[in-house]
């Protein structure tokens, strides 16, 4: 299917990335003919066919119930574009 | 004999007889590093002095009488792999400033092992590429000819070991990442079974395809490097417990009866006619060390590139999420809100296949088209995968092309996303699968080389290592070296 | 017009486990912003999830004791959304297929009623940072300790007409998370939260109306202002010819209204998908069995048979039952005093918990435990003091002075049950008031309560007050 700069702006935002504006209709060429691509799936009889999530078929191990993570906080932190009082900053939030 | 032109098998048993040291060994590729791989780029980061204390710790054990096999033998690693207090980028912008602050699974088991980290390898952005032209740091060269791409995304990595920088090197492959540069590139590559290798560090790309593997000049080199890095993992839920084979100890066994199977529909247009020779040749050799070889059917194979570009950016999609210039990364300058931080920091960060992939998966995953994209993938991935079970009911490897065409021009395929992509044609079913795959070469065309895939059942690399080191004793393909970097 | 309210309550319960639903960090509350915030919960590149085994015990337990379905095979997904408190961009949650289903519970109605209120679903999920909005002039503050600490989230039918029905089936949720072990159901700290969904429709429609979804409610109170002015307000606009906009809302205590959220405008699209990191979890047969054996006697259970037992009323019964904590001390007291369960009744639903209200404490932290209740009304029962001296000793008793014995020794309060005693302050009490005694025996009986009075007064109220006023009597008629 092909897509229109409107949709891709749409796609953009859902996706938090910002296009430059003369980027978009490249983006919008290029998405179109990977969708016109892998739409050759819909002509593929799957009636009764499970979705395939993992290539195992397999079942969750689970983990016991112990701490085992010590503090890390400030050598994680020195990763932070910005961080202060052992906080994460982001700009002002309204809620 | 210069050192590089050794095996690791040869180091291996040159260290521990004393003949060498790792410290001379890691003097010496570091010195071919910085001497050769200004004309590749293949490596983005070196850690010298890190290097050089692990190598004498290392040349301590050996005399001590504690060491390995892989003690004291140099290695580079993808720079997807976390290395703690070492830069982790994933080729991207958006990880230029991450100092990983642990170590991968893979890092962890291969240092274990008593083997020496000499840095990081340059690879497609976040491992989305054929071609290696994606990365921040620039495209890496093929060592045959630099006006040609090594293939991806490990492409550093394939470029690494081909150019004799180092005797081996990790990569990871979703697609054919591993086997796809193997093949461009003329060296061994090795993808194992999904879940053999712990994916914990390894930074995901597809969570359900990716897998940790080895690159190196033989297959030999690969069984015992593979050998030390796989194993449980129980901070990998979908790690498999399972106990690791000894590699090494199943290559000498003979093919005498091993079943080969040849997928009709690899064989078909699209695949180069010098490389089908090639290949053709190839099985000829499987033919004559005893291998019985018949065609078998792989009828859902044209459908794994399409389902594979939808459930793979569906996956990245959601998996890149996490690089939002909060906690780590690169951010953008004064966002002016919330949303200008995610927005810029992200659009600055991600290049543009990237993007592309994480708008694809977006769109597939979303409200009104999941059904139709994702749902309907993940229906015909399990079509792909029955194709495999019923074709290893009658054979015990698989055997075909690993590309269909040899090394491409840096360039020639970066406008056209799809005709990129389906320069994976071949590889990417194996992942879909979960099953393991390697490439080894098998000739050359015009002086390029060509790979031959070997795609296993579930969990039986031995049986592919074995096939592919006699194949190995019995050519010597792998033996060339890229005419610069003898 | 007459309206009919719809309510639906998404009921958050985070899970007691030590550590998180996915990361071996510590879920305890209170700590430093972030230092509780390990690799996984951060969501560095690489790192992988691994499912806490308690998690999955817990929520089976709620599911066993709700009479759901326990899926024996459920999937965890990943809910896209990009939120400064949501490290990875998504949430790792179930979706289609969650570990609970379709369970319910009885509430009591305001006249007696009982109702049941469907429960849909409950599902395991990571809870989310905090956002920390008042610490920065220009920026908000993320603390991730809190992210990935293990919820429950309780999913009800829209089976709810008022907001008393919805505090009451929260307060019943509450209650049995908290009787199951499973939550600590701290409603200040933020561990058992709800998030309201109401509509209001036409008498006699079946359509549901447009709803609203007012978020992150953390008390019983708030959850009832909420949803009434919730009401009041989409009744004034469809009164008013408007139409109900479906939107998340915020409510704000301080002005007692509810809010459209700001961060909630745009509509969301979650995308979600199984999450490729984690498998199928499955839970066997033999699992749901251990689980089972596990699992205490339940509020429902509890309270029919305090009613059997006991003979209390179905309201007596009722207010026992309402934690583990006050039914375990009221069959202690039970315990301590003989088996007089009435008048323990009358004195832990009395002064016990009038006590505990008026100094905010916990059952376990109250001065005066099971046995030192059962000690005074033993005293009570063998006539040493009366039911009114009981509650001056009860009083010392929180106050820290000791057990019933030794503040009755150490106050002198044991009352006076030697009629010899008591018959020489009645015959002087007769003396020095004739009048009074004159009255009483032309007729006027209530004067009876004045002799009375005179006696407590002269023996400080530990004359024996069945023995007192057997002998007024009998001398007053003489």
């Amino acid at each position: 299917m092909p897509l229109g700069s409107d949709e891709v702006k749409r796609i953009a935002h859902l996706a938090r990335l910002a296009l430059p504006p003369d980027t978009v209709d490249a983006y919008a060429r290029d998405l179109s003919s990977i969708l016109t691509f892998v739409e050759q799936l819909e002509a593929v009889d799957t009636q009764g066919i499970q979705p395939m999530a993992h290539p195992q078929e397999s079942k969750q191990r689970l983990r016991p119930d112990v701490v085992t993570e010590s503090d890390q906080s400030a050598r994680f932190q020195s990763l932070a574009p910005r961080a202060e009082m052992g906080l994460y900053l982001v700009p002002k939030v309204i809620e | 004999m210069n050192l590089h032109e050794k095996t690791l098998a040869e180091l291996s048993a040159a260290l521990r007889s004393g003949e060498i040291t790792s410290r001379s060994l890691t003097t010496h590729y570091l010195d071919r590093i910085r001497a050769l791989d200004k004309r590749l780029n293949a490596v983005i980061t070196l850690v010298e002095e890190q290097a050089m204390a692990e190598a004498e710790a290392a040349d301590a054990r050996i005399a001590a009488g504690r060491a390995g096999p892989l003690t004291g033998i140099p290695l580079l690693h993808k720079d997807l792999f976390c290395t703690d207090g070492v830069r982790t980028s994933c080729g991207s912008r958006m990880l230029d400033n991450f100092i990983a602050p642990y170590d991968a699974a893979v890092v962890e088991n291969l240092r274990e092992a008593g083997m020496i980290m000499l840095g990081k390898t340059n690879m497609d952005e976040f491992a989305m590429g054929s071609s290696n032209e994606t990365s921040y740091y620039g495209p890496v060269r093929n060592p045959w000819d630099t006006q040609r791409v090594p293939g991806g995304s490990s492409g550093g990595s394939a470029v690494a070991v081909a150019a004799r920088l180092v005797p081996t090197t990790t990569g990871t492959d979703t697609g054919g990442s591993i086997r796809q540069p193997a093949a461009l590139c003329g060296i061994t590559g090795i993808k194992p079974t999904y879940g053999r290798v712990s994916r914990w560090g390894m930074v995901a790309f597809a969570s359900s395809l990716d897998q940790g593997g080895v690159f190196a000049r033989t297959a030999e080199d690969c069984a015992l490097v593979l050998g030390a890095m796989a194993g449980f993992d129980e901070r990998d839920s979908t790690s498999v417990d399972r106990e690791v084979p000894d590699y090494a100890a199943h290559l000498g066994a003979s093919l005498k009866e091993l079943r080969i199977g040849l997928p009709e529909e690899y064989f078909k247009e699209g695949l180069d006619a010098g490389v089908a020779a090639a290949v053709d040749a190839a099985v000829d050799v499987f033919r004559s060390l005893g291998a019985e070889v018949k065609s078998i059917r792989l009828p859902n194979a044209h459908l794994a590139v399409p389902t594979y570009y939808v459930i793979a950016p569906a996956e990245c999609s959601s998996n890149l999420s996490r690089f939002d210039g909060v906690r780590y990364g690169h951010r953008c300058e004064n966002p002016r809100d919330l949303t200008d931080l995610y927005e810029r920091s992200r659009g600055e960060g991600f290049g543009a296949e990237v993007k592309r992939r994480i708008m694809i998966g977006t769109y597939a995953l979303s409200a009104g088209y999941y059904d139709a994209y994702y749902l309907k993938a993940q229906k015909v991935r399990r079509l792909i995968s029955e194709d495999f079970r019923e074709a290893f009911s009658q054979v015990d490897l698989i055997l075909g092309p690993t590309s269909p065409t040899t090394a491409f021009r840096l360039g020639e395929k970066a406008d056209d996303p799809v005709s990129m992509y389906l320069s994976d044609i071949y590889t990417i079913a194996v992942n879909l699968a979960g099953l393991p795959g390697m490439s080894i070469p098998a000739g050359f065309v015009e002086g390029l080389p060509v790979g031959l895939q070997i795609v296993g059942n579930y969990f039986d690399e031995a049986r592919m290592l074995n096939a592919a080191h006699q194949y190995q004793q019995a050519t010597d393909w792998h033996l060339r070296v890229p005419p610069g970097f003898e | 017009m007459e309206w009919e309210v719809v309510i639906g309550l998404e009921i958050h319960a985070q899970l007691a486990t030590r550590s998180k639903i996915f990361s071996g960090a510590s879920t305890a509350y209170g700590a430093e912003p972030n230092t509780q915030a390990c690799a996984v919960d951060l969501g560095l590149p690489g790192v992988l999830p691994v499912l806490n085994a308690e998690a999955v015990r817990m929520a089976v337990k709620f599911g066993l004791a709700i009479d759901a379905t326990v899926a024996s095979r459920s999937v965890f997904a990943r809910k896209n959304y990009f939120y400064p408190d949501l490290p990875k961009g998504y949430q790792i949650s179930q979706y289609e297929l969650p570990v609970v289903s379709q369970g319910a519970v009885e509430i009591e109605l305001d006249d007696g009623n009982v109702k049941t209120i469907g429960v849909t679903r409950a599902h395991l999920e990571e809870d989310a940072g905090k956002s920390v909005h008042d610490a920065f002039p220009d920026a908000t503050g993320i603390d991730l300790n809190r992210a990935g600490t293990p919820l429950l989230e309780i999913v009800s039918e829209p089976d709810m007409r008022s907001a008393r029905e919805a505090v009451a089936y929260m307060k019943k949720i509450h209650s049995l998370v908290r009787y199951l072990g499973i939550c600590d159901g701290n409603m200040q700290e933020g561990s058992f939260r709800c998030d309201a969904n109401v509509s209001v429709r036409r008498k006699g429609s079946h359509e549901f109306g447009v709803r609203t979804e007012t978020k992150n409610l953390n008390s019983f109170r708030f959850v009832e202002r909420a949803i009434n002015f919730e009401v009041e307000r989409q009744i004034d606009v469809l009164e008013s010819g408007g139409a109900v906009v479906q939107e998340t809302r915020l409510y704000d205590a301080a002005k007692d209204e509810t809010r459209p959220m700001r961060s909630k405008e745009e509509a969301n699209d979650y995308r979600y998908f199984p999450d490729p990191d984690l498998l199928p979890l499955e839970i066997d047969a033999a699992f749901l069995e251990a689980v089972q054996a596990e699992l205490p006697e339940l509020p429902d259970a509890k309270k029919r048979r305090f009613m059997g037992e006991y003979g209390l009323s179905a309201y007596d019964a009722g207010v026992l039952t309402a934690s583990r904590e006050m039914a375990d001390y009221y069959e202690a007291v039970i315990e301590a005093c003989n088996g007089e369960a009435k008048l323990a009744a009358n004195w832990v639903m009395g002064d016990f918990s009038a006590h505990l209200n008026k100094s905010a404490c916990e059952i376990g932290e109250a001065p005066v435990t099971a046995s030192m209740l059962g000690g005074l009304l033993i005293r009570i029962l063998d006539n040493t003091i009366s039911g009114k001296i009981a509650k001056e000793v009860f009083e010392a008793m929180w106050a820290g002075e000791g057990n019933a014995d030794a503040i009755i020794e150490a106050r002198g309060l044991k009352q006076i049950s030697d009629s010899g005693a008591l018959e020489a302050i009645i015959d002087d009490i007769i003396a020095s008031h004739p009048a009074q005694v004159e009255q009483y025996r032309a007729g006027k009986e209530k004067l009876i309560g004045f002799f009375v009075g005179q006696a407590m007064k002269a023996t400080q109220g530990k004359a024996n007050p069945q023995q007192l006023n057997a002998l007024l009597k009998r001398k007053l008629s003489g």
